[in-house]
């Protein structure tokens, strides 16, 4: 079996480039020149510099002794809360910035939900010098206030999408409305696994430095490179493409994709979508989409900005299709209880998303001998407000 | 030949109108339809509103979200039209995204359209190889022509592939942009209006996004077969309700 994209940008039955005609120019441009442009030597050698010199890479592998032993199982926590922004987004910001400059184009745009790629972004902009407009849900902008002040200091220019629901999914079509409008000079930095061919492929394999990583710190702790399994959230899922990239065909590695439940997968207030999604198209790809019979796509919820999305990367929709990947559905309140014991336990307080993949630990069994890497996607800073609500701090 | 074709072969220039089926109110579908046929418009494109119409500008997202709320789906309309070929004769095309195709079934849907006597289909975001690999035949079955978008953008090379690909018209998007979103065309239009006239396709063309009055009409119609009116005339509705609609047609053609 085969879990990369095959050559017409599938996975499965998944993914495809479900576009209109005026984004084919670019998008076609993207596709047959991505790959080549990744495998340039100077490209390589700025892309490893920036990563490790700016972002701080690598990241740490940690090995959790006290949560190991609350859980009886070897815990390892992937540190990309420790990267520059405080998350795995810049990861991908980073490859898609030095992607764009050698596409000759000069005016970046994104969208974002909670705010984390819309910074990642507008950093690397600042960085290079770019343009960049960020839209981002009104509704959203009225809820993630800090991040919405840093895209600003970085140069950014936030807009607010005013459109339908008025959070993620919205801003996602504002941004693609942008680059219909302006196709020439923008070049879109997608945040997530999604869209349409290349941009899953793309996006995973900029996010994949994060199991790179993992192999050979693994190999230095425990003599070996594979974990019995790896562990991420999924929303978008980029983090968990990064996470589970080089294990894919690693058939010892259990792979553990842990979605938001919202409020229950059956409470009506959920972004579920293994359980509650169908075959749609959403953003261009054909992937498993909450939405009504008739087609229309729904709005998910979870206490977690960056986890609802009411679709899920094709690249996984066909991980959990194949059976090759274990999905898990937690809800804010577990999410939330296990926040707390990281940062009780470990004196780390993750990002609400990192959260929900730590919260397996109490449901889900592992043997004392196994090993079980979770990827800490990103720092709590930003969900403060949330976890001061929360837990009446 | 359906009714597309018989069309594209009279010696004027086409106006085809386009309205979010399901706006100003649910059941406005057919009296729109009979109301621009009676004014001398000569095709209609039912758009079938969506969720997430990441093509269109602001008025016609608008009446989008508007005609969901109104309780639009595409089984309602399907039972607005399932009389509609009793009292109009002049091409109907549905216009769409292509999810909520997907979900009522690729087929079902395009056996329904040719019951109803709809005449083809044009969906932004069903692109060409997608289109020849998995769902020409069925489309082709039910004698639907499906209608293919190109913009300033699209090379010769790819153009000259829709053209093959197409047996009706090819919609010729104005400019690069989103539907609704400009006020007259300038040097670049012109230009690329005279380059596509150059390239002698064997579908004539009709140009859409960008037109919104009598000059514009006539700007775009001077070499393309015909144009298409979408977000000028959900304005009108807004404005002035379901009973000027003759008003609207006379102030293009005049």
């Amino acid at each position: 079996m085969n879990y990369n994209v095959d050559e017409k940008g599938y996975y499965g039955e998944f993914g495809g480039a479900f576009i209109p005609e005026m984004l084919y120019p670019n998008v076609e441009n993207l596709r047959q020149q991505y790959l080549e442009i990744m495998a340039e030597p100077s490209f390589k050698k700025e892309f490893d510099q920036l990563l490790k010199d700016y972002v701080g890479r690598p990241s740490p592998l940690y090995f959790a002794k006290r949560l190991s032993e609350k859980y009886n199982t070897k815990v390892y926590l992937k540190r990309e809360d420790l990267n520059h922004t405080g998350a795995h987004k810049v990861n991908n910001t980073i490859g898609q910035i030095l992607m764009a400059k050698r596409l000759g184009k000069t005016r970046i745009i994104a969208e974002t939900g909670a705010g984390q790629h819309g910074v990642a972004t507008a950093t690397v902009c600042a960085l290079m010098g770019m343009e960049c407009i960020v839209y981002m849900g009104e509704i959203d902008i009225a809820r993630q206030a800090p991040n919405v002040a840093r895209m600003k200091m970085l140069g950014a220019e936030v807009r607010p999408a005013l459109s339908g629901s008025r959070t993620l999914k919205d801003a996602t079509n504002e941004a693609i409305r942008d680059w219909i409008n302006n196709p020439v000079d923008t070049h879109y930095i997608i945040g997530s696994a999604i869209g349409p061919h290349p941009y899953p492929d793309m996006v995973t394999r900029f996010q994949s430095i994060i199991s790179e990583e993992i192999k050979w710190q693994l190999k230095e702790k425990e003599g070996k490179e594979n974990p019995d399994y790896v562990v991420a959230c999924i929303g978008g899922g980029s983090n968990a493409a990064g996470t589970f990239y080089h294990f894919l065909h690693e058939k010892e590695v259990g792979i553990i994709a842990v979605e938001a439940a919202g409020k229950g997968v059956d409470s009506g207030e959920s972004a579920a979508t293994s359980v509650l999604g169908k075959m749609g198209i959403i953003h261009g790809c054909k992937t498993l989409l909450m939405q009504t019979v008739d087609g229309q796509i729904t709005e998910p919820y979870s206490i977690s900005a960056g986890l609802d999305y009411p679709g899920v990367g094709p690249m996984h929709a066909h991980l959990y299709k194949t059976g090759r990947a274990e999905f898990i559905a937690v809800t804010d309140d577990e999410a939330m209880q296990a926040g707390m014991v990281l940062s009780k336990l470990e004196g780390i307080i993750p990002a609400i998303e990192s959260s929900h993949a730590f919260a397996i630990l109490e449901t889900r069994k592992f043997k004392p001998e196994d090993v079980v890497v979770i990827n800490l996607s990103g720092r709590g800073d930003k969900d403060l407000d949330t976890y001061i609500k929360y837990f009446k701090l | 030949m359906n009714r597309i074709h018989q069309k594209l072969q009279a010696d004027k220039k086409i106006l085809s109108i386009y309205f979010t089926a399901g706006y100003p109110s649910l059941n406005d579908t057919v009296k729109i339809i009979q109301d621009l046929e009676k004014n001398g418009v000569d095709m209609i494109e039912i758009g079938l509103p969506f969720s997430d119409p990441l093509a269109d500008g602001p008025t016609i997202q608008a009446s989008s979200t508007m005609a969901l709320k109104n309780g639009m789906t595409t089984a309602v309309l399907f039972q607005q039209l399932k009389d509609i070929r009793k009292s109009v004769s002049i091409p109907l095309i549905l216009m769409g995204y292509f999810n909520p195709v997907l979900q009522y079934g690729v087929e079902d849907f395009c056996r329904k359209c040719q019951e109803i006597g709809i005449d083809g289909l044009i969906l932004p975001d069903l692109p060409l190889d997608e289109y020849q690999e998995n769902y020409e035949a069925i489309f082709k079955k039910y004698g639907l022509v499906n209608v293919f978008l190109i913009t300033p953008q699209t090379s010769d090379e790819r153009i000259h592939q829709i053209d093959a690909a197409s047996d009706g018209f090819i919609y010729m998007v104005s400019s690069a942009s989103v539907t609704g979103s400009q006020d007259g065309f300038g040097n670049n239009q012109e230009t690329y209006f005279q380059r596509i006239a150059n390239m002698k396709l064997k579908n004539p063309q009709v140009v859409g996004f960008g037109i919104s009055n009598s000059e514009t009409f006539q700007q775009a119609t001077k070499q393309a077969k015909g144009a298409i009116i979408g977000s000028a005339f959900i304005k009108f509705l807004t404005q002035n309700g379901v009973d000027k609609i003759g008003d609207f047609v006379k102030g293009i053609r005049k």
